[in-house]
């Protein structure tokens, strides 16, 4: 075994500040994108993935700068999300220094876009996030549901199937992320991500509701997760991705050490 | 002042290769993006970067008139191939039921479908593509691998790898599944299918090497 297990913090970003929700609501400032991503290089991301959380095309704008400042001094592969709506939003990202872009509602709105960008720019660009929540009851077999705008709309689409038909029409990466977990700190939604491992051939990512270092190892180990993400257990500096990355190696995962 | 020329055909990441040149460029240095062929072949280093499908990256060096471009810059001056300027430099492509490359050594790009086990002797899923970080082993004492311990990890995105027949060519091996070219080199040439500008500290200190390198082994 040599390819590592990635570790991903994430800057969800307003109007050019790191910031991280609680469950996509209370939002809490977290600092400048450019200095935390340059702190995150050097304890050793292996990538670093940026939401967009704002909605005014003025503010995407100052998304567009804060990318290329980054992209001008951390010299591991980027990942921007948020507001990424069509072929001319994903080139302007890219030409900006990212190396994916992160495609959420847009894939739901418009699923032949997740063909036109992998066609265009190849698949090894385009994340398609997976936002769900759980819609079955106590009892009953686990079934998840894709909802968008923040985890407010709920689509009817079923998130295994979702996975399947994304990585058909081209996804080189599905970012999965619990919606019942986001912000909460009691782990990965193991069952969710695990479903999706199993149900696809290219790269996944388990996000939403790190507050331990063994909820890393467990979306790894549990999970079957080619790469962990998250965001506040590293912005408040309560542990540092060394020590995230240590931890993980400890349990015999391959890291980048 | 010494000039270092990015070929600029409209595949992949450019502006990455670009920064990282620049951040690591001894002073002095320009770097710039061309698809002009005497901008090109005037320059002291030569990149070629590429990303995406063989196919489309032949159909647009085609396309600008750069294929002889190419190989006028790997015959003399210090020659950098990233990812897909790495594999094209190749004969053959086995991707889309073959394409042509441009053929300065003999050889294949293959895929790795079909060519791998679905999991490795660990019970690691191989998934195509390969997207993250690997490990390099040097085959070649070479310049390029100056202040970059073997085994370094780099990052690597691709589900094709190269196969050249001259087996003394290849300067780096990385196993996915199978132990397959990762870096080659020859004279003046240096190509590797990592993104070194991806590749945090070790990518920088090759790029710094090559901006560096006079193209000698």
């Amino acid at each position: 075994m040599a390819l590592a297990k990635r570790i991903i913090p994430c800057l969800d970003v307003d109007n050019g500040r790191v910031v991280k929700g609680i469950n996509f609501v209370n939002i809490r400032d977290a600092g400048d994108p450019v200095e935390v991503a340059e702190r995150y290089n050097r304890e050793g991301a292996d990538e670093i993935t940026f939401l967009d959380i704002t909605a005014t095309s003025d503010n995407r704008e100052t998304m567009v700068h804060v990318v290329e400042k980054i992209a001008s001094e951390v010299f591991i592969p980027l990942t921007v999300g948020g507001g990424i709506r069509e072929v001319a939003d994903v080139r302007r990202m890219l030409n900006a220094g990212a190396d994916k872009v992160a495609i959420n509602s847009a894939a739901v709105f418009n699923p032949e876009l997740i063909k036109e960008t992998s066609r265009y720019f190849g698949s090894q660009c385009i994340v398609v996030a997976i936002d769900a929540k759980k819609v079955s009851a106590e009892g009953e077999a686990d079934k998840w549901e894709i909802f968008t705008h923040g985890g407010r709309k709920g689509t009817g689409i079923d998130a295994v199937e979702w996975a399947k038909k994304m990585e058909a029409y081209g996804a080189g990466e599905l970012l999965v992320t619990s919606m019942d977990r986001d912000g909460t700190k009691i782990g990965f939604n193991i069952p969710l991500t695990k479903a999706i491992v199993d149900a696809v051939n290219i790269p996944v990512i388990a996000s939403g509701g790190v507050g331990e270092l063994q909820h890393l190892a467990d979306g790894v180990l549990k999970a079957g997760a080619d790469a962990v993400l998250a965001a506040s257990i590293f912005h408040f500096a309560e542990y540092t991705i060394g020590e995230a990355k240590q931890y993980m190696a400890d349990q015999g995962i391959e890291m980048r050490i | 002042m010494s000039t270092i020329a990015i070929i600029n055909y409209n595949m992949g990441n450019l502006h990455s290769v670009m920064k990282a040149l620049e951040h690591v460029a001894p002073e002095g240095t320009q770097v710039i993006l061309s698809n002009v062929a005497g901008e090109i072949l005037a320059a002291d280093r030569i990149v070629f970067p590429g990303q995406g499908a063989a196919r489309d990256c032949m159909n647009e060096l085609n396309k600008a008139g750069l294929v002889d471009v190419v190989r006028e810059a790997a015959k003399s001056k210090p020659f950098l191939g990233i990812c897909m300027g790495m594999q094209v430099l190749l004969e053959r492509s086995e991707e889309h039921d073959g394409i042509d490359c441009i053929g300065i050594y003999k050889g294949n790009t293959h895929s790795f479908a079909g060519r791998i086990p679905e999991k490795d002797v660990d019970g690691e899923r191989l998934k195509i593509p390969q997207m993250g970080w690997n490990r390099v082993y040097h085959t070649q004492d070479h310049p390029l691998w100056k202040g970059i311990d073997d085994g370094s990890r780099f990052y690597f995105v691709h589900s094709y790898f190269v196969d050249p027949d001259d087996k003394t060519i290849t300067a780096g091996t990385t196993e996915y599944g199978l132990k397959y070219a990762s870096a080659i080199a020859k004279d003046n040439v240096f190509a590797i299918q990592a993104h070194p500008e991806k590749s945090a500290d070790d990518g920088l200190q090759l790029l710094k090497n090559f901006t560096e390198w006079d193209g000698t082994v």
